[in-house]
């Protein structure tokens, strides 16, 4: 897999539910999402992010990630060519899991976001013994 | 068009605008490997120098070559996805991709391929690119 070409992959547009009171844009980042025994893993590609301007939420069996890129980078920079828009980032899943929302790990590096959501106690897979 | 951040509020979405409406510019189309290949570039003007920014997400500075030979540059390297998920972990959702990537674009400017400085930071990958001083416009003094 790993020399395989790499293709762009175009930027999705974010279709919200409730629009943003901004008139900015907002994309969809490309994510992974694995599940291990005890924890739900979600891999999230948020180019240019700055780890202070990341907001996790979990509420209603719904994770929200809303990542803020930092335009003020932009500014004084007259655009000649462009291939792909920038914009900040969001995304909601709804968990089918129960995830402890006191553990919840983040870790940022090189643009991308993970999150490990750890299963609550119930929610694990139990091993049972044949007597 | 210049940059006049006169409303901050509606300043990045004018920003987004003014990048949507160069999306069709074939200001790289003559170069060997132009539109639709990865890395996606942005090409800006800041002041007399240019700068090429791209978005490398998951790719480590030390996975990058980028290499200047005249006016044209050369950005690798290897972008590492998915690895970590084999094992135990069932996966639910492979959006992100990976995989090797190799282009070169010609700028259509002059540039002093010595004075190149290039910035990796939080998957954005910054090229300050100089303009050449004998490519730089001269006043010239009526006499």
């Amino acid at each position: 897999m790993s020399n395989q070409a790499l293709e762009v992959q175009e930027k999705k547009e974010l279709v919200a539910k409730g629009e943003k009171t901004m008139p900015a844009r907002y994309y969809v980042p490309h994510t992974d999402i694995y599940e291990t025994d005890d924890a739900l893993m979600v891999v999230m590609e948020v180019p240019g992010v700055d780890r202070s301007n990341i907001d996790v939420k979990v509420e209603n069996d719904e994770l929200r990630v809303e990542a803020r890129i930092d335009f003020a980078k932009y500014e004084g920079m007259e655009p000649l060519y462009t291939e792909y828009n920038i914009g900040h980032f969001a995304r909601t899943f709804s968990l089918s899991h129960m995830i402890d929302q006191q553990t919840i790990g983040a870790t940022l590096s090189d643009g991308v976001l993970t999150l490990t959501l750890k299963k609550v106690q119930q929610a694990q897979p139990r091993r049972i013994e044949i007597q | 068009m210049a940059m006049l951040l006169t409303n901050p509020f509606d300043a990045l979405f004018e920003f987004q605008q003014a990048l949507d409406q160069l999306r069709q510019s074939d200001w790289l189309e003559a170069s060997p490997s132009g539109q639709g290949a990865f890395p996606p570039l942005n090409v800006f003007r800041k002041g007399d120098d240019v700068v090429v920014i791209t978005e490398v997400p998951g790719i480590n500075k030390s996975d990058l070559r980028i290499e200047a030979k005249g006016r044209t540059l050369r950005i690798a390297g290897t972008k590492a996805a998915g690895r970590a998920y084999d094992g135990k972990a069932s996966v639910h959702r492979l959006e992100r991709r990976g995989g090797t990537f190799d282009r070169a674009i010609s700028l259509p400017i002059e540039i002093d391929a010595d004075g190149i400085k290039a910035e990796c930071r939080d998957g954005i990958l910054a090229l300050l690119v100089p303009r050449a001083e004998r490519d730089k416009p001269r006043t010239i003094a009526i006499s």
